[in-house]
């Protein structure tokens, strides 16, 4: 079921393309925008939490950009070409590309970013790296990737956020955290950066020696800082803010929002982080430690009910462990429809004694709140003992890092490739206290060990595909997490921001191509 | 020389007091759940074990606690507050620039809210039983009950949305880039709404307390005495009631200057003041220990501060008090 506001977004999505492709785009102005929280620092690549993405994507590059269908679009690399085995990736740089103080971007900066900067301090680049062999730069715009073996994904990592080239001039041989320029970062992007007064606003400026013609448009973005939820709103009402992205008003102030006059919505430019609400389930102890339950709990759950009510009715209730937007989804799985009698049946057949467990809500905003109190309630229908517990970030980092919990929320970004953003999840050996980013739920399967393992690394596709197919199935019956929502979190701005969200990192590297028609 | 003694007295009491409150706050804050360096790679939405190393060894939390200490409380000693683990300045600039906005926000406040307190409850005390003194005070009852952060949305509703007088949030326009005094002007008017907010609730305790206590000063036997030597009413209010009935006011206003640094979180965060309180928030939902712990310290000196200051003016106030002290 669609809800009203769901369909106007697709009404709007429409009118938009229709009347972007008629106008001709007119430089200037200046954009004011949100950024929550304040981000920590703006040096992509030695942080790479939302909100730096957020600012820095728009200061920063990376070799390619990606097409909201996650297709490589050329960036700072023109072209390439991969080699017949799929070991060797081969990227030719464009030769017109400078810094923001003025040197010129080589194919020694690519090499420098990953193969020093990246593999010290970023482990997302570090992740992709470990099937690097070697990275070359046989001339100043090329530059040779070599693969000890095929990874499938290799040519989705190259996003700005992930793969962020650095200036090595300024970075090659310092301290990289205490390096001077980290107050001041410099890319190769369409906007620098100008100032940033802490607790106020971020501002960044056009750059006017930027390498495409006429781009950007705008003369800059002023990312306000806002720590309250209710003021965020009340700006963007006001006409202060003209763009409020994804994640940046509470669930509840969207429709009014949504609704007023001038104001347009995309559901847009999440494709590359597709992020995927779960429910983890402690594999190791307790009622959820029994496979029944965890079916038990799938079945409980009113999902489209959560996602109209307290979603606006935008995302997707995925069928399983692999997301729409993650390529290789076996859609031939039998849905965990919402049916408590199931789920009672399961029970009766464990023989649950109505052992007391806890769900730790995402402690997030009030729309995760709400959540939890909805999942509680759908447990109870159906005889599930369960008390919600309250933490903070820190609190509930501490819990599920020292696997002391029973339900937990969560989402995680799926990167566009299982070997990327799925795979984690459920790896054996990536079970280890500490973090609440990796197997938390403690699950163990060899044969999910090994199929995961072949498939990031089998050639062609079609193999891959196969065995992607086989570790669904598995994952499917066994629910060693609960899979809640593919999140739409929907950007809204003034209608008359034009061209905003064209890649599928949205306003990351938005304003790039977004011009104003007033 | 008794003043100066006075204050010789306290500040060497002071000092204990704060190397006190650094080792408590520093044992108390390891009793959070949660580490910075797990938060940090937390937001990065992917950490392996090595980044968390790499965090934990950086901010020094693999020591064990008595070293961490002892290189926390050594660095006090020489000034040296240390680096904000999250944002890597050091915690000393960190404070320093918030504390112009904070102090503004929240010395504007105090002023606004001890005058007009004053005033107030000196009126409510004239007219004790009539409609206009019921008036007054019920309205200090309705400030005073009624919750900061509810006053301070409200105010947005119906002041920035509605009207559309005043802006909603923020410490000036950005973008507009005003200088001298329009920015002033700028500032000016970003303030009156927290300002406002922030002062309501204190003045309708200095209503209430400064009514209660000129009631009861205008009672004593001195005021009696004035009264029969032929004073003038407003006279007797002013020299007689007034001043003797300050000593609660002073000890109360004493407390809220104390709570200056720190005490304007929720204020600061409706209103995106970029302030000192905010900044103690963040780091607190950060685990950003270093941070936390250098506002903690900047607060307790400033109590303490304060309660010295409070203690002198008692003594003009009340020149009784300082025979005591000495």
């Amino acid at each position: 079921m669609k809800t009203p506001l769901a369909l106007a977004i697709s009404a709007a999505a429409l009118a938009f393309t229709s009347t972007t492709l008629a106008d001709d785009p007119k430089p200037g102005g200046t954009v004011n925008t949100i950024v929550q929280p304040e981000p920590p620092g703006l040096v992509l690549g030695m942080i790479q939490n939302a909100p730096t993405r957020t600012v820095a994507g728009n200061i920063y590059e990376g070799l390619l950009r990606y097409t909201t269908d996650l297709e490589p679009m050329p960036q700072l690399a023109e072209s390439w070409e991969v080699s017949d085995d799929g070991r060797t990736y081969t990227f030719h740089l464009r030769d017109d590309v400078t810094w923001h103080d003025g040197e010129a971007f080589t194919a020694e900066d690519v090499v420098f970013s990953a193969d020093v900067f990246h593999r010290e301090l970023n482990p997302s680049a570090r992740a992709v790296l470990q099937h690097v062999e070697s990275i070359e730069a046989t001339d100043d715009h090329t530059v040779v990737f070599t693969l000890t073996q095929p990874f499938g994904p290799f040519l989705l990592s190259f996003e700005a956020g992930t793969f962020t080239m650095v200036p090595e001039h300024l970075y090659a041989g310092t301290e990289f955290r205490d390096n001077e320029h980290n107050d001041h970062p410099i890319g190769t992007g369409p906007f620098k950066f100008a100032d940033w007064e802490r607790g106020t606003v971020i501002e960044l400026v056009k750059n006017e020696e930027y390498y495409e013609d006429d781009l950007p448009y705008l003369d800059g973005v002023n990312w306000h800082v806002i720590p309250d939820g209710a003021s965020r709103a009340v700006a963007f009402e006001n006409g202060t803010i003209d763009v409020l992205p994804s994640g940046t008003v509470e669930n509840f102030d969207i429709p009014r929002l949504a609704e007023m006059d001038n104001v347009c919505m995309t559901e847009k430019g999440h494709e590359y982080f597709s992020p995927f609400a779960m429910l983890w389930m402690n594999n190791r102890e307790g009622p959820t430690a029994d496979k029944r339950f965890r079916q038990a709990v799938m079945y409980a759950m009113d999902r489209e009910f959560a996602r109209d009510v307290l979603w606006n009715g935008l995302g997707k209730v995925p069928l399983s462990a692999f997301g729409s937007n993650a390529r290789f989804q076996n859609d031939d799985l039998e849905p965990y429809d919402h049916n408590p009698e199931r789920a009672r049946e399961l029970l009766d057949e464990m023989g649950y004694d109505g052992e007391e467990i806890t769900i730790l809500p995402l402690p997030y905003g009030e729309t995760w709140t709400r959540w939890a109190e909805a999942v509680q309630q759908n447990l109870r229908e159906v005889g599930i003992n369960v008390e919600t517990q309250a933490t903070d970030v820190g609190g509930w980092n501490q819990r599920l890092g020292d696997w002391d919990y029973d339900l937990a929320f969560t989402y995680l970004y799926q990167y566009g490739d299982p070997a990327l953003g799925i795979s984690r999840t459920y790896l054996s050996d990536n079970i280890a206290k500490g973090s609440p980013w990796n197997n938390v739920e403690g699950y163990e399967n060899e044969r999910v060990d090994e199929l995961f393992n072949e498939a990031a690394t089998a050639f062609p596709e079609e193999e891959r595909e196969k065995l992607y197919r086989e570790v669904q199935e598995i994952l499917h019956e066994d629910v060693p997490v609960g899979w809640l929502m593919e999140l739409g979190f929907p950007t809204l701005y003034r209608c008359d921001v034009k061209n905003l969200v064209t890649s599928g990192v949205g306003v990351n590297d938005g304003f790039k191509d977004a011009w104003l028609d007033r | 020389m008794v003043y100066a003694r006075l204050i010789l007295m306290r500040l060497f009491k002071a000092v204990i007091v704060l190397f006190l409150i650094v080792i408590f706050n520093f044992l108390l804050i390891q009793l959070a759940p949660g580490d910075p360096a797990a938060i940090l790679a937390g937001q990065a939405g992917a950490a392996d074990q090595e980044f968390l190393n790499q965090l934990r060894e950086r901010f020094g939390l693999d020591q064990p606690m008595y070293v961490q200490l002892w290189r926390y409380v050594s660095g006090i000693a020489m000034l040296d507050f240390g680096y904000s683990y999250r944002l890597g300045v050091p915690v000393f600039d960190l404070i320093m620039d918030r504390l112009p906005a904070t102090l503004l926000l929240t010395g504007t406040a105090f002023v606004l809210s001890l005058v007009l307190g004053i005033v107030a409850g000196s009126m409510a005390a004239a007219r004790v039983k009539k409609p206009s003194g019921s008036l007054i005070m019920a309205l200090a009852l309705v400030f005073y009950a009624t919750p900061l952060f509810w006053v301070a949305l409200m105010s947005v509703v119906v002041f920035s949305v509605y009207l559309g007088w005043l802006p909603a949030y923020g410490l000036y326009t950005v973008g507009a880039d005003y200088t001298g005094f329009a920015l002033a002007l700028d500032i000016a008017k970003h303030l009156v709404l927290p300002a406002t907010t922030l002062a309501l609730f204190f003045m309708a305790i200095y209503t209430r307390m400064t009514r209660t206590s000129m009631l009861d000063a205008a009672q004593q036997d001195y005021v009696k005495t004035a009264r029969a030597k032929g004073l003038k009413p407003s006279i007797i209010q002013r020299r007689h009631v007034l001043r003797n009935a300050l000593l609660p006011i002073i000890t109360l206003a004493g407390l809220q200057a104390g709570q200056m640094v720190g005490g304007a979180i929720l204020t600061e965060t409706v209103f995106a003041w970029p302030g000192i309180g905010r900044l103690m928030f963040e780091a607190l939902e950060q685990r950003d220990y270093n941070l936390l712990l250098g506002i903690f310290f900047f607060s307790a000196a400033l109590v303490i501060v304060f309660n010295i200051i409070t203690d002198l003016v008692y003594s003009l106030a009340d020149p009784r008090i300082k025979k005591g002290a000495s």
